[in-house]
């Protein structure tokens, strides 16, 4: 078990620079979760973790040392690859084993090391098959096996579950948290998946475009994003962008959406000198009726359900909004609605660079 | 399959009727060759010409094995042509993964140069090439084939195996890297052994190469202690006459190590053990 500490590091591949600049600190036995959309550079960052790429500049630290100029064998860290690497020729056991077998472990040791690691997995009726004759869920066990026979500093996972079928990603899921909990060792887990990073995260790493976005814990990253790529980025569905205009008067910030009052917000915003801005609220946030918020009418467009909860699709002064209920409406096309907006459930963004208004 | 059964029939008998139009036509020589090598040389000569002769004989290749050089050219030539295919295997190994795995510098005139010396004809480097290593002594030595060859495998067989490499995933040794390997291990333990189709069919390219060639082995080595057997296969024409019967026996002879070799290797020629690898 380590920290990991990762400063200031840049990586460029030829012209193309993919990490900007980056900082994080992860506490040691601590589960991060990097998330961001797809060539983000999240992968890279964990290459240069593992030392298979060497930064173009910046420092990496495991545990408090330097590792920058060593070789991945002498970083003691364990990785489990979207491919699942597992080595085709060799059956389950010596998959698991080689690296003890690399480090000239004795081989009654070995076995009880991968015995109990495949125990763990469920492995332990699998032992003598090869890789090809695996399920993808299996295989992913296996690549799992691997890592934590070597009970390294930290394990890296660079999108492990994106080959698996919906229903063995949520087991999954579980089961590797289950593992961290069991282990604590240090993680550092990649995905694009959001919920993924919801569910499993301690603290989440939100990139986009090699830069660091924010960095907190789930809901830090729900309830307060730093910025409308985070907001949009976290969430299912997303959060609603409305352009609007924002004035100050005597009781707060107004908020108009296409001249029609949306919301006041009693606290003080920075709001730029043209009072234009982006306002993001969650679509679970608004609620259908007349309530203790302020009221806007909107029209309603369509209504997707999936039997638990249900999305409506409505029209506000033009622009799409989606409302989060579950509750069972019917409702007919261009039907108009009342909306309750909370205010303090609005989040307020520079449209220009899209930062947050505070 | 659609159609009535009569169209189905047609189109069954014109497959293999193609089918079997090649496979006459390839293996015919074949055929030839072993029948004539086993026509007694009283009936060799005849006016008339039949499929198979009515009395078979091994006096060729008994004049072959006892009364000529035959063998000594046999064993210069499985060691030329195995010397030569272990080599040029071995080095093009190295070369093909530094160009699968690493960017390096001059990466793209290294290859642009072993393009250029795929393209012009041996023929109009022979005499340079004679005038080097006469000096060395490299004429009339079965070393000098052996670098020859080499050199001129090389490219093609760096290019044949860089595609074996390209065809394993690089996650494969980035993981045996991460549990504890060195690049040199991984590549021992982990690629290699999944190559081995590639090593086999490179190796088998190579051999067949050296086995069968001809213009090197005839002009570098006149001495028959270091003749290669395609140049002892000219011995039987002389200026007189060609004796077809010992000519074809010693043909059937030379084509067994090739069979031998690619019967040994055949089982490495089957693709398909890196399935399972990556992808679920
Ligand atoms: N070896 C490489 N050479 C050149 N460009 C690369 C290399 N590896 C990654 N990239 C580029 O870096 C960017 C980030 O890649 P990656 O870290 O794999 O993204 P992610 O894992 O977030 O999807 C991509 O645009 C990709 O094309
Ligand atoms: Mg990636």
């Amino acid at each position: 078990m380590a920290s990991i500490d990762i400063k200031n590091v840049r990586k460029d591949f030829g012209p193309v620079s993919v990490l900007k600049g980056v900082d994080l600190a992860i506490a040691s036995g601590e589960f991060a979760v990097l998330v961001g959309p797809s060539g983000c550079g999240k992968s890279t960052l964990l290459r240069l973790i593992a030392g298979l790429e060497d930064a173009s500049s910046g420092e990496i630290h495991i545990g408090g040392r330097r590792v920058d100029d060593l070789p991945p064998r002498d970083r003691d860290i364990a990785m489990v690859f979207q491919s699942y690497a597992l080595y085709p020729h060799m059956n389950v056991r010596d998959n698991m084993g080689y690296s003890l077998r690399l480090k000239r472990t004795p081989q009654a040791r070995i076995a009880e090391i991968v015995g109990r690691a495949g125990a763990k997995l469920g492995l332990e009726a699998l032992g003598e098959r090869k890789p090809r004759e695996l399920s993808g869920g299996q295989r992913q066990r296996v690549a799992m096996g691997r890592a934590i026979v070597r009970n390294p500093k930290a394990f890296l996972f660079d999108e492990p579950l994106s080959n698996l079928d919906a229903r063995m990603r949520e087991q999954m899921r579980f089961e590797i948290r289950k593992l961290h909990r069991d282990l604590g060792a240090t993680s550092v887990y990649v995905t694009h998946d959001q919920i993924e990073a919801m569910t499993m995260a301690d603290r989440i790493v939100a990139m986009n475009a090699g830069i660091i976005q924010q960095v907190g814990t789930p809901l830090e990253l729900y309830d307060d994003p730093a910025n409308v790529f985070v907001a949009g980025f976290i969430g299912s569905p997303a959060m609603n962008f409305l352009s609007g205009e924002a004035r100050r008067g005597e009781t707060g910030v107004a908020l108009s959406v296409g001249g029609k009052a949306f919301c006041t917000l009693s606290q003080a915003v920075a709001v730029p000198e043209d009072g234009r801005v982006t306002i993001g609220i969650r679509p679970e946030r608004i609620r259908i009726g007349v309530g203790a918020g302020q009221v806007v009418e909107a029209a309603a467009d369509l209504v997707e359900t999936t039997g638990a909860a249900s999305v409506v699709h409505v029209d506000l002064a033009g622009q799409a909004m989606k409302i989060f209920t579950t509750e069972r409406l019917q409702l007919t096309q261009g039907q108009r609605i009342p909306l309750a907006i909370d205010a303090k459930d609005v989040c307020l963004f520079d449209p220009a660079g899209g930062g947050r208004l505070r | 399959m659609r159609g009535s059964p009569r169209v189905r029939l047609v189109k069954w008998s014109l497959h293999y009727g193609v089918l079997l139009l090649f496979v006459v036509a390839a293996l015919f020589p074949l055929y030839w060759l072993v029948k004539i090598s086993l026509t007694p040389n009283d009936s060799l000569y005849t006016h008339s010409i039949d499929l198979w002769p009515a009395t078979i004989s091994l006096e060729h290749y008994a004049t072959v094995i006892g009364n000529s050089d035959f063998l000594l050219f046999f064993r210069n030539s499985v060691i030329v042509s195995g010397v030569t295919a272990i080599a040029s295997t071995l080095l093009a190994a190295a070369s093909g993964y530094a160009f699968s795995r690493f960017v390096f510098r001059g990466r793209y005139w290294i290859v642009g140069v072993m393009l250029v010396t795929q393209m012009f004809p041996l023929v109009i480097v022979i005499t340079p090439i004679f005038s080097i290593f006469g000096p060395l002594g490299l004429t009339n030595s079965l070393m000098g084939l052996i670098i020859i060859y080499t050199a001129f495998n090389i490219p093609f067989a760096t290019f044949l195996m860089q595609s074996f490499f390209d065809g394993i995933p690089k996650e494969l040794e980035e993981a045996a890297m991460i549990d504890g390997a060195t690049r040199f291990k991984a590549l021992l333990q982990i690629i290699a052994p999944l190559t081995l189709p590639g090593i086999a069919a490179t190796m088998g390219f190579c051999f067949t190469g050296a086995w069968g060639e001809i213009l090197f082995a005839l002009l570098l080595n006149s001495a028959a202690s270091t003749s290669t057997f395609p140049v002892g296969l000219l011995l039987y024409s002389t200026r007189a006459t060609i004796e077809f019967g010992p000519m074809m026996a010693a043909g059937v002879l030379a084509l067994l190590p090739v069979c031998i070799f690619f019967f040994l290797i055949q089982r490495y020629l089957v693709q398909g053990l890196t399935a399972g690898a990556v992808k679920g």
